[in-house]
Parts: C-alpha cells; structure tokens; sequence
C-alpha cells in the first residue's frame, strides 16, 4: 500500500458550479447523497405499494385493486425494497460517504466509475419504474421471478413487464459491480498512515465484507437474469420445460426451473448478509459511541463478520427445502444454515456486552440500535425455525416467512439506516436532526413493526399461506384471523404515514436545526475529525490524518476525556494494542 | 501487505506518492474484476453442464453438429494466443529505455484481438447459415450466449487497448515521466486482462467442444447427475 | 428507565400473546406430531434465549444509563466469556438441528407399504390419478396431452390402462394408510399443501416430486397451493377426503380407467363435448360450474343474462358474444373482473360444443334450447 500524502501530485481541483458539483460529481459525498435520496425515494413508491397491499388483505375490497394490480405491487415492493432500496443504501449511501473518511482517504480510488456507478443505478432504477406505464404493467412474478411463471402468461407483466425488471436488473448489477471495485479497493489500497485493517471501525469492515459478497453473488443474479431474459425474447430453453398453458403446448422443452432457483439463491441467500453485514458494522459503531464503551470483542466481531460471508455462500438451498430439489441435499444445508448461528449469535451477544458497564447515552440514533438488536434477535431466532430442514416444511410459504424475513432484513436493517442517518447527518449537512421528531419517529416505527410482525408468525402457525390475494372460504382459516389482518394494516398504516416524520425532520432539519459543530458525539473515528463539517473535496485539508489507535477507545483509563480520537498518538495517551491490534 | 504491522506508523514507509497507489489500486481493481468475472463464467458453466444432463441436449461436438470440425475456432484461439503474447512481451519491452518494439507490440495484439473477434462473427455467421440458431437447441444457445458474453468482455479491454496505444504514442512524442508511468500501468493491465480472457476462452472452447460423455462425468463428479 | 420498561413489557406481552394467542396450528389429521414436536423444542429453546437476551438489555440499560462524570469499564475483549457464550450457543443449536434431522430422516424415507397418489397441477386446479390394480402409474409426458389425454398418459405403456383418472378437485385417501403424493405440473411450479397434514413440496414442470403423509383423521380438506403460480394462485383450491375403508371402496368403484376414456367418448352430446373441453382446457379453473366466486363470471346462470361491462355498457350473454370472448377475451370485460384471461384457439365446432355447455347451465329453459351453432364465417 502507498500513501498519497503530497497533495500537489494530486487530482484535487475542487469542481465548481453547481451542475460539476452536485450532479456529475465524482466527490464520494455527494455521490452518497446522490444514492441515499435515490435509494429513499423509491423505497416511498414501495411502501406506497405495501400499504396498498396492507388495505387489500385488512379490508378486502376497500380499495379498488385486483389480484393484478396486488401481484405486481407485492413483486416490486419486495425488488424494490430488497435491491433498490437496502443493498443501494448501505452500498452506495453509506459505503460511500463512510469507508474514505473512515480509513482517511481523499476519495474512492475510482472516482469516475463511482460516478458511472450512481448514474448506472439511477438507470436501473428508471427502467424499473418505466414499467409501470408499459402494456400489461409490471411485472407480478414474485420478486424471486421463478420461472415458468415469470414468463408465461398466467402472470402480470409477463411480456413487458418481466423484460422491464430483468434489464433493470442488469443494469444494477452493472452499477453494483462499478461501485463494488471502488469500496474494497479503497478499502485495501487507500488506507491512510497506521490505519492497519485491525484498526479499522467495524463499519468498514461489514461493508467491506457484504462488497465482497455482492462482487461475487451478483454474477449469479446476472446470469439467470440474462437467460431468463433470453428464454422470454428469442425462445431459447435454459429455465423452461415441456410445458402447456390454457391447453395449448408451448413452444420449450427440456430446460430445468430449479436451476433457476438455484442461481437465485446462490445470489439472493449472500444479498441477505450484503444487507445486514453493513448493517451489523454500523449498529456496532453506533452502539459503543453512544454506549461510551469500546465495542466488545473487536476481533471476534471482525471473524465473525468474514465467516458470515464466508458460510453464506452455503447455505442457500435453504430456500429450497420444498422445492422438489434432492431431498438428501437438506441434510447438509438444515446444518451449515444453523452453524452460521454461532457467529450471529456472537455478534449479539458482543453488542450486549457493550451495553454491559458501558455509560448509556440513549440518544436516537442508540435507541434505534437497541431497537435493531430486539427486532434482529426476533427475526433471527425464527430463521432457526426455518433453516432446520424439517421445521421449514409446514412453515415455508406462509405468513411465518413473511413475518421472518420482514423482521429479520426489512425492520432491522432500515432501523440501522435510521439510526445511522439520525448519527451522521451532522457531519453531512453540519446540523443536528430534531431531537423530539426523532423519538416520535422512532417509537411509532419501532413498536409498530413489532406490532405488525410478532403477530404475524402466528397467522403462519396457524398454516395462511403467503402471496394470497383473498382468503375466502377456507375453513381452517377462523374468522379471528381476519381482524388480526385488519389490526396489522391499521398499524402499518400508521406506521407509514409515521415516516413521513422523519421526511419532516430531515428537510426541517437541515435549515433549521442546532449546529452540530464537528464531532457532536464525542466519537473516535476520522470521519469526526475532519477539518471543517461538512467535509470539504478531498476530506482531510492540506495533509492526511495520521491513526495511531483502534477506532473505540472509549472510557480509557488515565485519558482526560472519556474517548480518544484515533489519531491521538500513543505519547499522549498509551495504546492499550495487546488485544486489538496485531 | 494487508496484514503488514503498522503499530505507531512514524515515521511512515517512503512515499513514492500518488503513482504508486494509483497503480496498486488499479491492479487490485482489476483483480477484483476478474474475481467478479470468473464468479459470473463459473456459474454459466456449471448452469450449461446441468442443463447438458437433460435429454433434449444435443452436444455441439455431435459428427452432425458444426463444432465436429473446430478449425475456424482454433484459427481465432491462435489469434487471442498471439494477441495475449504480445502484450506481455509490449510489458517487457516497455521497460526497457528505448521502449523497444513496445508499439508495434501493441499494435499487433490490438489487430489480433479485432481479427479474433472477426473470427468469432465468421463463425455465428457460419452457425447460422447453417440454420443453428440459438432458439433451435439449447446448447446452442449456450454456445451464443458464452461467446457473445466472452466477446463483449474483450470490447471492453479493446478500450482499455486504445486508451494505452494513446498514451504510447503520446509518450513517445513527448515524454514525461508521468506519462511513462500511466502507459506502463495501461499496458500492464491490459497484458493481465487478455491473459484472464485467453484462459476464460480456453475453458470456453474446451467445454463447448466436449463430448456428452465429458459432460456426464463432470456432471457426476459435481454431484449434479441424477 | 422508560426504554428499560418497555423491553421488559414486551418481553412479557410477547410470552402472554404466544399463550393466549387464538391463532395456534391447525388442528393435526396426520402422522406428522413429530413436525409439530420439532416445532416445539425450536420453541422452547429460541424463547429462552429471547426472553434471556432482551431482559439482559433491558437490565443494562436500567443499569447504564449515563451518568454525568462516570467512566464505563474499559475492557476491550474477554476472550474466555466469548468461547463460553460460544459453547453455549453451539450446544442449543445441536439441541435444535439434531431432533429436526431425525424427523427429516423419517420425511424423506416413504414406507414400503405406503400406497401411491398422483396430484397434477396447471393454472389453476388440480386433477389427479391413481395406479389402478397394477399399483404402477403409465408413463406421461407433457407432450401428449391433448383433450382426450388430459394426463398425457402414454396409450402404448401396459401400465397406463388401469390407471383411474380423477378430472375434479377433489381426491380421497384411506385413513391410517401411509400414502405417497407423487406430485406432476403441467404448467408453472404450484405446491400441494394441506395445512392439517403439515407436509408439504412443490410440484415443477418437467419432473416428478413426492413426499408421504399418512391421513390420521376423517374428513374433508383444503388442498392450498403454496407456490406462487400467477394471478389465480389464491383460487387454486382442491380437496382431500380421508375416508375409511367401506367408504374408499365405494369411491373408487365409481372412478375411470384410462382405458375407460380411450375407448368410450367416442359418441356424445354438444353438450358432453363442451364439458370435457371446459375441464381439459382448464377453463372450469377461473370460471366456476357452482356459482361459487371466482377469478372470471361464474357460468351458473349466465346464459341470457345482462352483464354491466367495464366501460359501463350492457350487454347480453349470448353464444356470439360468448365466442368473442373466448377468442377474444379483451375486447368486452364484465366490469369487477381483471382482465387476465389469454384468448384461447379453438374450432368451430369446439366454440358450438363450449356455448351449448354453458347455455346448459343456465336454469332458462327458453334460453338453453334456443342456441344455434352461430359462428358467422
């Protein structure tokens, strides 16, 4: 690794006027922000969608929405949410703005395909929406698009559409990669002076890890997308079998719809851990800055993290316990599926005993991290229920998943990109958030998720299954259920409308909020410590920070104050490096 | 180098500055790259030897198929061979203080690369003629689909190409010191590059012109047969 | 305190809401307890450990809260902690993997004894065949159906005359009898799921799946198709009856044999036909016989009836304008229905059998008998 320390070799001429600035900027900040609002906005046209769900199966026929109209909003609220949402926001959000600052570089080391990355998403995301308004609309295959259903005529969108959604894909995942290059190398060769990897915050480190993930299991994504997309335009027969439809033999043979599912999975299990690893290294730095103690276990933390990702390329014919694949192949998958419990659960109890002897400011951003571990910790203890191979079977396709996975990749994620904003935003835009919009924020968001997803598993014991329009008529289905149907939507209703809060605060915010000043929280890392708030094209002035410690020294025995900023030299205050560092 | 000690840092390791990293980042760019890439033609392969299993599969290496005679392929293989050499011999060459042959290196593999990628359209074209599309049978489609996606990757090096010659020839017109090396790291990744694209191509080839017999057994060794 | 509160409340309010809940399992009608057992000690383990972990937070946050001028601890690592809670941790995750293999040993090992059912899925409904006395099902292949072979028997495989074919929704099995649900698609993946059973697989085109069950209570139940199949997955109902020996017997006397369809058939009325096209054609999925709902109008009473549009205009349900939206679904939409019905191809003499069908079903004698075959050329 070599240092870029003399400025003048440098390409740092600061863009000027408006359009080089904040739109074809190549400044990592300001792509963040390009890919946070993006990323934002159409998450609000996905919960939109959801909430029209919500009325239809609360109060069938309160809003004029046919099972068309609810398949198509069901499949692009959980793309959108999933890919275009979470994994662009912690990626291309917070990756973004965070590793330079963190590890003390000027930029990303790529800064024009970061670029090329923002305005690749951009499209992709513009491709998606354009469905809506082509003939037959989107696409309603499910977000897991399997086919022969996605392409066939059974389904909404199955002609435009699904071509719609699988270029869009495309795209992204074009976007993704660009972006992805940037992060790790960055990551690995622009690291400034004494910030050795182990010195690193545990943010780094978790989206350092899901990039990894995301280089190598979006090539899976890319390549069933591409077939699929060549089986519904020129009739070729990777995924499709002999099949009629409506009585008629359609014009494929042979090919095998489980390999579909199975180059899905081989992406779509890693992209759960490309979501939730950021977001484990952001809770992780949340939790000890405003905990005011250094995070528990550093290093188990990081080996936890790289062996998630690790396992994570094993696990994921768990989606396919009753998929007709080989039954034998459950047996090895129910296993590693729960090993990589361990190290979850070891991230949980690190987080914990954090808050153990720690000095607990609870501050919005804490609050949404302790959130995070109730609302993870449920979601995560009933993935045991459905990676053990023989559990999953009466439970797999019903409401227990949906309640599973909402819990465990939608809740807890997106109280961490809360949390996160509430605890950054200063050093983007200079102000605090409002305090007393975010704890009304914070309390609806999170007792009402909880709300709506606890009860949820019960309607999944009880046997509903899931991606059903209506549930007339069916016996074992006791009327009980429906109100329980109608109190979720009411809550989740309240729940989005809520949103609309944190929206407020952010706008309201950032003319009207208190100053902030440099480092409002007291915390350790470079991003605190840059010369002026917000930081300026090329971050760090006229010379690079200089790391002379781990990012949590917190509470230090002998330091005047109770955190010691990591480029704080061991002179003044002794590194206590026997356990953190190598 | 990652796990190299940096305890308290000063005084630091001697900076040779912005080239340095640049050039470092931009390998381990590519590498990352190639990582991605090598995931996406692994798991193409691996989806061709499993559809290979199913009864409709009609090898492409079949007396009565078009990859029974291979010679046009092996023509363009021979090409790709001779673009990869060159460039790395261009490295070499580069190096040294006249330059050597560098341009006329690069030139050479820019020219075999073009005529690979001329072969390859010769033989679609041949393909097709012979009314092998990639609808009719799915190993055909397999074989468009593979080549087409190899053939695209080295339109994009054939950029990265042009990017080098450029800067070559402005080198050699009015040399700097930092013009040398931006060409030098151009041409070294370019040279990594096509070696990366030679061996995808290799594998390429030597599945697409196996046997069903070949697939069969990789298939059972990857317990994927039934 | 509040925030400490509120975790220890919904500790409490979570535990109580799992016992007081009324929505619980359904009610079991299989040998599959030792699922439900499975289910149970996943319960009992996970809810230790929730209840533990979040009433230690709670505890730490009562515990921690900040205090102006106090210090937290500085002790960066416990390495000896950690591989404790590890242990911990790995031997509750044995306590949970190992009974759920053990169980899953049993799922995938079908009994010898275990008789054998067909379950075939297409967009949306179910039909079903059964082996006959040769206990052994006639090759099928997906190629060969047609509206004679709506199972795509092979006519030339011995094994395939007995095979008794069930066109409905609705199939019976023996109690207290292992059974083996091979499970075939015509179309799109579907899966066969019986809440009360437990079990469940899909079914995918191009393969045959299976999994066993042995019915362990009378009755009649809702087969539920679990595997997003398209716009009318939610409508795809079938039905299992689990009866005793007397009553199978007296079921399966009244079934057909392959051989049975290939040889009568030949001679029926307009009316025959249109029903037979009806069912292969898969039209009675979306359309129902009974006046039940369903995804397109009901053919209960149709014929002769005004129906409002979904531009607002009235129109008349007669044998042209029921052609016309065979052949032509999109063009008049009954208003309250979504337009997702394909146009079908179909002859002339199909269109006539299909009209004399439906005009069959309505309960207007002037209307039913004052049908023409009425394609205008």
């Amino acid at each position: 690794m070599a240092y870029a320390d003399d400025v003048e070799n440098e390409e740092l001429h600061e863009p000027t006027g408006f359009i080089w600035k904040y739109v074809w900027s190549q400044d990592h900040k300001v792509i963040a922000i390009q890919y946070s609002t993006t990323a934002i906005l159409v998450g609000l046209v996905a919960l939109v969608l959801s909430g029209m769900m919500r009325m239809q199966i609360g109060f069938p026929g309160s809003i004029d929405m046919d099972a068309t109209a609810y398949y198509q909003a069901m499949t692009m609220h959980g793309m959108i949410m999933v890919i275009y949402l979470l994994t662009a926001i912690f990626l291309g959000g917070f990756g973004n703005y965070l590793i330079p600052l963190m590890v003390g570089a000027r930029d990303m080391v790529f800064p024009f395909v970061n670029m090329l990355s923002y305005w690749f998403y951009l499209v992709s995301v513009l491709v998606l929406l354009a469905s809506f308004f082509v003939p037959g609309g989107p696409t309603g295959a499910g977000w897991t698009l399997y086919p022969p259903q996605a392409i066939t005529a059974g389904t909404p969108g199955s002609e435009w559409g699904i071509i719609l959604m699988l270029v869009s894909l495309i795209i992204f995942i074009i976007a993704a990669t660009m972006g992805g290059l940037n992060y790790v190398t960055t990551v690995l060769q622009a690291r400034t002076h004494g910030m050795t990897m182990f010195r690193m915050p545990l943010t780094v480190w978790g989206i350092f890890v899901a990039t990894i993930l995301a280089l190598l299991a979006f090539p899976a994504l890319f390549v069933s997308g591409v077939m699929m997309l060549l089986d519904q335009t020129i009739g070729t027969s990777f995924f499709m079998p002999d099949m009629m439809q409506f009585g008629s033999q359609l014009d494929y043979s042979g090919g095998s719809p489980i390999l579909f599912q199975h180059l899905f999975w081989f992406f779509g299990h890693p992209e759960v851990y490309i979501v939730a690893l950021p977001a484990f290294g952001l809770v992780s730095d949340l939790i000890s800055i405003h905990a005011r103690r250094s995070i528990f276990g550093y290093r188990m933390m990081v080996w936890a993290i790289v062996s998630i990702g690790v396992l994570s390329f094993v696990v994921w014919a768990h989606h396919m316990y009753v998929s007709g694949m080989n039954p034998y192949f459950g047996f090895f998958f129910a296993t590693t599926t729960l090993v990589i419990a361990v190290p979850t659960a070891l991230k949980v109890y690190n987080w914990l005993l954090t808050l153990w002897r720690g000095n607990i400011h609870l501050t919005v951003p804490m609050l949404f991290s302790l959130a995070f571990i109730v609302t993870f910790l449920v979601g995560g203890l009933t993935g045991l229920f459905l990676g053990n191979v023989v559990v999953d079977i009466p439970l797999s396709d019903t409401y227990f998943v949906v309640a599973h996975f909402h819990m465990v990749m939608g809740v807890a994620p997106i109280l961490v990109v809360f949390g996160s904003i509430y605890h950054w935003y200063p050093k983007i835009t200079g102000r605090m958030l409002h305090d007393g919009i975010g704890k009304l924020h914070f309390w609806i968001t999170f007792l009402g998720t909880y709300l709506i997803y606890f009860p949820m598993h019960y309607l999944g014991f009880l046997g509903m299954p899931r991606r059903y329009y209506a549930y007339e008529d069916y016996p074992f289905i006791p009327e009980s259920a429906q109100s329980l149907n109608a109190f979720i939507t009411v809550v989740a209703i309240v729940v989005g409308i809520s949103q609309l809060l944190f929206l407020f605060n952010l706008a309201y915010s950032y003319f009207k909020g208190a100053p902030s000043g440099g480092n409002p929280w007291r915390a350790t890392s470079l991003e605190w410590l840059t010369p002026e708030t917000p930081p300026k094209h090329g971050n760090w002035g006229s010379s690079l920070p200089v790391v002379h410690r781990w990012a949590y020294d917190y509470g230090v025995p002998g330091a005047e104050l109770d955190y010691v900023p990591q480029t704080t030299s061991a002179e003044e205050v002794p590194v206590h490096e026997s356990d953190h560092d190598e | 180098m990652l796990t190299q000690a940096r305890t308290t840092s000063l005084p630091f390791a001697a900076s040779s500055g912005y080239f340095d990293q640049r050039s470092a980042s931009a390998k381990t760019g590519l590498h990352l790259l190639m990582a991605a890439m090598s995931s996406m033609f692994f798991l193409f392969l691996l989806s061709y030897i499993l559809r290979s299993q199913v009864s409709d599969w009609e090898a492409l290496s079949e007396p009565w198929q078009p990859l029974a005679q291979t010679g046009q392929l092996w023509f363009n293989s021979a090409l790709l061979v001779v673009a990869s050499i060159s460039l790395e011999l261009a490295r070499r060459s580069i190096r040294q203080p006249d330059h050597g042959h560098s341009r006329e290196l690069l030139l050479l593999a820019g020219l075999s690369s073009f005529g690979f990628l001329v072969g390859q359209l010769v033989f679609w074209n041949f393909l097709t003629s012979r009314g092998f599309f990639a609808g009719s049978n799915p190993a055909n489609a397999f074989f468009f689909l593979l080549t087409g996606l190899h053939a695209l990757h080295l339109i994009g090096g054939l950029v990265a190409w042009i990017v080098a010659t450029v800067r070559l020839s402005r080198q050699r017109r009015q040399p700097t010191e930092e013009g040398l090396a931006l060409t030098k790291l151009s041409i070294e990744l370019c040279t990594t590059y096509w070696h990366f694209l030679l061996v995808v191509w290799m594998f390429l080839f030597a599945l697409l012109s196996s046997s069903p017999s070949t697939y069969a057994a990789i298939a059972k060794f990857c317990g994927l047969g039934d | 305190m509040t925030f400490a509160v509120i975790l220890v409340a919904i500790v409490v309010v979570s535990v109580l809401f799992h016992f007081l809940s009324p929505w619980q399992a359904t009610p079991l009608a299989s040998n599959w307890g030792s699922i439900d057992t499975t289910i149970t000690i996943t319960l009992v383990i996970t809810g230790i450990f929730f209840v533990a972990i979040v009433l230690f937070m709670a505890y730490c946050v009562y515990k921690y809260k900040a205090v102006p001028e106090r210090r937290s601890e500085y002790r960066p690592e416990n390495k000896k902690l950690e591989w404790w809670l590890i242990g911990i941790t790995t031997v509750a995750i044995c306590a949970l993997l190992a009974p759920g293999l053990i169980v899953y040993n049993d799922f995938v090992h079908v009994p010898a004894n275990a008789v054998e059912f067909e379950a075939v899925g297409e967009q949306w409904r179910w039909s079903y065949r059964l082996p006959g006395k040769d206990k052994t099902f006639g090759r099928t292949s997906v190629t060969r159906i047609d509206e004679n072979n709506t199972f795509g028997i092979d006519p030339s495989d011995a094994a395939g005359q007995d095979d008794i074919l069930i066109a409905g929704n609705q199939i019976h099995v023996l109690i207290n009898q292992s059974t083996k649900a091979l499970l075939r698609s015509k179309d799109v993946l579907h899966d066969f799921y019986v809440p009360q059973f437990r079990a469940k697989m899909d079914l995918i085109p191009g393969q045959v799946t299976y999994f066993w069950f042995t019915p362990t209570v009378l009755g009649t139940f809702d087969i539920l198709c679990a595997e997003y199949c398209g716009i009318g997955h939610y409508n795809m109902r079938g039905q299992v009856v689990v009866d005793d020996a007397s009553s199978y017997q007296k079921w399966l006397s009244s079934q057909v044999t392959f051989a049975d369809v290939l040889s009568g058939g030949t001679v029926e009325g307009l009316v025959d036909q249109g029903q037979r096209l009806a069912s292969s054609r898969g039209c009675i999925a979306c359309h129902s016989i009974d006046g039940a709902p369903s995804l397109g109008p009901g053919w209960l009473d149709l014929y002769g009836r005004q129906e409002t549009l979904s531009d607002g205009s009235q129109v008349k349900v007669d044998g042209p304008y029921l052609i016309e939206s065979v052949i032509d679904p999109a063009v008049k939409i009954v208003a309250g229905y979504p337009p997702v019905m394909v146009a079908y191809q179909m002859s002339d003499e199909q269109l006539d059998s299909l009209v004399a069908y439906i005009a069959s079903l309505s309960s207007d004698p002037d209307n039913s008998t004052s049908i023409q075959p009425s394609i205008e050329e």
